[in-house]
């Protein structure tokens, strides 16, 4: 019996046990992750997981079931079984909903990949990790870190509408940390990012990283931290760097553009959004420097696959035009809802969880300026970079974020390191105030963004280049 | 459904995986399986309508193994024979070519574990219809307002086998409920854990979220500024969970990352924590076969001990406490039950009242507080610095500003920036509530058990202006 025989018998069960609609995601994915912790390796986990799960609907209402079997019986029970929770969910109905129409589609897609990353020896990857640490330690650093994951991922789709779709989707990436220890407070220093970078690459990606360059300098950093000055308190003018503009789309564009968080689908957990669907196509959401995409179809992106776990091929659209709010990440049932004509922004986390709204590769459009262009335009302000922590209030409105290290720029120079750098604003308002742009992106991949009950963790690309925005409240502290 | 809860078939899983070990890497290896059976269901609504409905049942085995020096862990789903084979050939395959491990602590000795856990037939039972029907109650005592939420439950059976002869089992079940109801901009909210789906009202839940949400509607702006006030179950929940994750962790004691010193009084002499899984809703033991037993980390202000895997315990010359989390989990053992002890008087539930305190207990607080702001929920909550464990982050669902013992209107959301440990040191704390709510965690199968609070000093940041 293949994948593709179990999820048809789910489906086919759940149409007989009375759904007027089924789909069927058979998933097999191997998990890899290594850590090494101050020069020996900490960690090393290798995991194996496989299932299928079922989406049925009843009238106007979805039930979900999902079981770790894949033999012809276990499928067809999971059909019925998801049958039965949806009509379950009838007692307390909502609005008619269904599916945005589309045609049923066959395909197959895989992700580029040249080094496979689950052929790699161990011992190398376990060289690799322990000699970054052993660096750091070497360079100041109290605590070293490093780390790797890879996952590969295989999955077969069917739905009652003829989709038969196959992807196998290879991931991986890494980081580095180093954190420096003092009397009153700890100081951290990430390369590349602080959750490491994450694509739908081979080990190539990982090389390309080049951690043995890195290790040193981020050391020396983390322990320069200790005794730089504090971050001022006040307004300025403020240049983020890439890593932390991913961040900033991530938190304050791209969540808020889910469509189920704008239709209250979310309300009680993940929140809702500002954005009211009245507004689409006409709002302003910042200056006309902001062009920001939905493109699951960027070669090697963390966000990046064929087709959503609806069945809906890959396609780029756009979010933010010129500053105009113009689209959302929506799914086949939401859109339905919103009256919407696309989706394809649908994905789960594994076979045992629902697919829902996610962000895929949400990303800003590179401008005309390069970073010191930036800073030698700027007579006074502050650079910072690399995300150290997070939040924004349940409508992705009133943010605080802080980074792992600033400078001051003074008459269009960068001058001294700061620490504990923080800005704090409201998303509009602060893209609003975006008024240079730079032209060196890249596509950060994090693979820990949360969301949904169960929760589950989605892997999201964010194209980000440098960026100026002015009248900005920095140095907020405790 | 709950007849496949028993751990005896996780136990042979187990057992046939350490067996499987031996015969192919023979009587050096040191192998350790944990292997757990879990099905939850969760029913979720939003709009008043049940708009997610999901349910799974998922057996998995976890096996760590130690063969000369080096330590590789590995897991599957797949637990037929080949499965395991499978599992046991990747893993062994592993640990001959990857890295030494010089900090191995061996493998738990044989212990037996005081309690199997906790279980309710009924609630192991529970039906989709079930949970509907508690939704169902809770929009109906919503009263026209919109609602949103959840209804799930969880059992969990466990063994665990290792090849110096630990061998235990355990279940548990678990049941919760958190909901919103939101009408003219405001929102308010009403959460509980327990271990029976009989002690989930949907209806008073329902009712208490009303409540709050008629009581928001209209909030002013207040300026930031340092401010007394009363925390309820929900906001102090939070606080818990910072404090065990970043705080009492033994692995963030033992690298400098925490404030938490044992043997100092670094708390108001009102804060006793006790963490207690065997006795909440968790399982007996740990994913290292380590016996769970209640653990007080603060008595009466004094921090008396942090919390510890075999690995953390052996830097640190003591043994562990049975927080092992699972081996692929980078975190290090935290506390995941952790409670704040209640002040002394009547166990019993207190009564409902009218208004958004929405019970006596913490009415009593708010009765006490000159100018100050009732606080129901902290909301995306992030460290800043995890030494002094300084968090920002917002109010969500409910805050009302409290003048002379009364409540006086509701406030729109404020940010704030503000160590933990410092809002509860020595005299901070100028009240707690008598009963203690057990409160689900939105991410993990941990609870959280508080009282409402009263503090001196909560350091507001910023308003919903930025």
């Amino acid at each position: 019996m293949t994948h593709f025989d179990a999820a048809t018998a789910a489906v086919q069960a759940a149409l007989d046990a009375g759904a007027r609609y089924a789909d069927a995601r058979v998933m097999h994915r191997r998990h890899e992750s290594m850590s090494a912790r101050n020069g020996e390796v900490e960690r090393l986990g290798q995991s194996e997981d496989a299932g299928i799960g079922v989406r049925a609907l009843v009238g106007s209402s979805w039930g979900f079931y999902a079981v770790p079997e894949l033999s012809d019986a276990a499928a067809r029970a999971a059909g019925a079984r998801a049958t039965e929770i949806a009509a379950a969910s009838a007692t307390v109905p909502g609005r008619d909903s269904g599916l945005i129409p589309v045609d049923g589609r066959s395909g197959s897609w895989a992700s580029p990949c040249e080094i496979d990353p689950l052929s790699v020896a161990l011992t190398d990857k376990g060289d690799l990790l322990v000699r970054a640490t052993e660096t750091m330690r070497a360079n100041g650093a109290d605590l070293a870190e490093a780390d790797y994951q890879i996952w590969d991922t295989a999955k077969w789709f069917v739905s009652s509408e003829g989709h038969r779709v196959d992807q196998r989707v290879r991931e991986c990436g890494g980081g580095i940390r180093a954190t420096a220890i003092g009397a009153d407070e700890t100081q951290r220093r990430s390369y590349p990012s602080s959750s490491g970078h994450y694509g739908t690459q081979g080990w190539e990606l990982v090389g390309a990283l080049d951690f043995d360059a890195h290790a040193a300098r981020i050391a020396q950093e983390a322990r320069e931290l200790l005794t730089a000055p504090q971050c001022p308190a006040g307004e300025t003018t403020l240049i983020l760097g890439g890593e932390q503009m991913a961040l900033q789309i991530h938190e304050s564009v791209g969540h808020a553009i889910e469509l189920d968080r704008i239709l209250g689908w979310e309300a009680a957990f993940a929140g809702t959004s500002w954005l009211d669907l009245g507004q689409l196509g006409s709002l302003r959401y910042g200056s006309e420097l902001m062009n920001v995409t939905i493109d699951p179809t960027i070669a090697g992106a963390l966000g990046s696959f064929g087709f959503d776990d609806e069945g809906t091929p890959a396609a780029r659209r756009d979010a933010v035009r010129e500053g105009r709010w113009v689209g959302v990440l929506a799914g086949r049932d939401s859109a339905a809802v919103a009256g919407l004509d696309y989706a394809g922004s649908v994905r789960a986390d594994g076979w045992s969880r629902l697919p829902m709204v996610r962000m895929t590769n949400v990303g800003l459009e590179p401008g005309p300026h390069t970073l010191e262009e930036m800073i030698a335009a700027t007579d006074d302000g502050v650079l910072m970079d690399v995300n150290r922590s997070w939040s924004i209030d349940d409508q992705r409105l009133n943010f605080q974020f802080g980074c792992e290290i600033g400078w001051e720029i003074k008459k269009g120079r960068r001058g001294r390191m700061l620490r504990n750098p923080t800005y704090t604003g409201i998303g509009p308002l602060f893209w609003r105030s975006m008024d240079m742009l730079s032209s060196e992106t890249f596509p950060w991949g994090t693979p820990d963004c949360g969301k949904g009950q169960p929760g589950q963790v989605g892997h999201t690309g964010h194209p980000a280049a440098p960026a100026r925005f002015t009248g900005v409240r920095i140095g907020v502290r405790g | 459904m709950s007849a496949d809860f028993t751990g005896g078939a996780e136990q042979d899983l187990a057992a046939r995986t350490v067996e499987l070990v031996r015969r192919a890497a023979g009587p050096a290896a040191q192998a350790e399986v944990f292997t757990d059976r879990v099905a939850q269901a969760l029913t979720r609504f939003a709009n008043s309508a049940i708009h997610q409905n999901v349910a799974d049942t998922t057996v998995t085995v976890r096996l760590r193994l130690h063969l000369d020096g080096r330590t590789v862990t590995g897991s599957t789903t797949v637990v037929d024979e080949a499965g395991l084979r499978g599992l046991v050939d990747r893993v062994i395959a592993a640990v001959r070519v990857c890295p030494p491990d010089p900090g191995w602590p061996g493998l738990t000795p044989p212990a037996p574990i005081t309690a199997p856990g906790r279980w309710d037939e009924a609630t192991a039972d529970a039906s989709a219809d079930d949970r509907a029907a508690r939704v169902r109650a809770f929009v109906d005592a919503a009263g026209g307002l919109e609602t949103a939420g959840y209804c799930r439950t969880r059992n969990w059976s466990a063994a665990f086998v290792n090849s110096a002869g630990q061998a235990v089992t355990g279940r548990t079940v678990a049941t919760a409920m958190d909901g919103v109801a939101r009408g003219g901009g405001a929102d308010g909210v009403a959460r509980l854990a327990s271990g029976r789906l009989a002690d989930i009202d949907g209806a008073v839940l329902g009712a208490r979220a009303a409540a709050k949400a008629r009581a928001g509607v209209d909030p002013v702006e207040l300026p930031p500024d340092r401010y007394e006030v009363v925390l309820e179950p929900t906001a102090v929940a939070d606080v818990l969970h910072n404090l065990a994750l970043w705080g009492f962790n033994g692995r963030m004691v033992g690298e400098r990352r925490s404030f938490a010193e044992p043997g100092k009084p670094q708390f108001d002499p009102a804060i006793t924590l006790v963490d207690d899984a065997a006795g909440g809703l968790g399982l007996p033991f740990d994913f290292e076969g380590t016996p769970r037993t209640a653990l007080t980390l603060v008595d009466a202000g004094r921090t008396t001990a942090v919390t510890h895997d075999r690995r953390t315990a052996a830097g640190a010359g003591t043994t562990s406490t049975g927080h092992a989390p699972p081996a692929d989990n980078p975190w290090g053992p935290a506390p995941s039950n952790l409670g704040l002890v209640p002040a002394p008087g009547p166990g019993s539930a207190p009564a409902e009242v009218s208004g958004p305190a929405v019970d006596a207990d913490t009415a009593d607080l708010v009765s006490r507080v000159e100018r100050g702001l009732l606080i129901t929920d902290f909301w995306y909550t992030r460290v800043l610095d995890p030494r002094s464990l300084v968090m920002t982050g917002l109010t969500r669902n409910g805050v009302w500003l409290i003048e002379d013992g009364a409540v006086v209107g509701p406030v729109r959301n404020l940010r704030f920036t503000q160590s933990y440990p410092q809002a509860l040191a020595p005299g901070a704390v100028l009240g707690l509530g008598r009963r203690a709510t057990l409160l689900p965690d939105s991410w993990n199968p941990s609870t959280w058990s508080a009282p409402a609070v009263r503090l001196a000093s909560w350091n507001f940041t910023g308003g919903a202006s930025g």
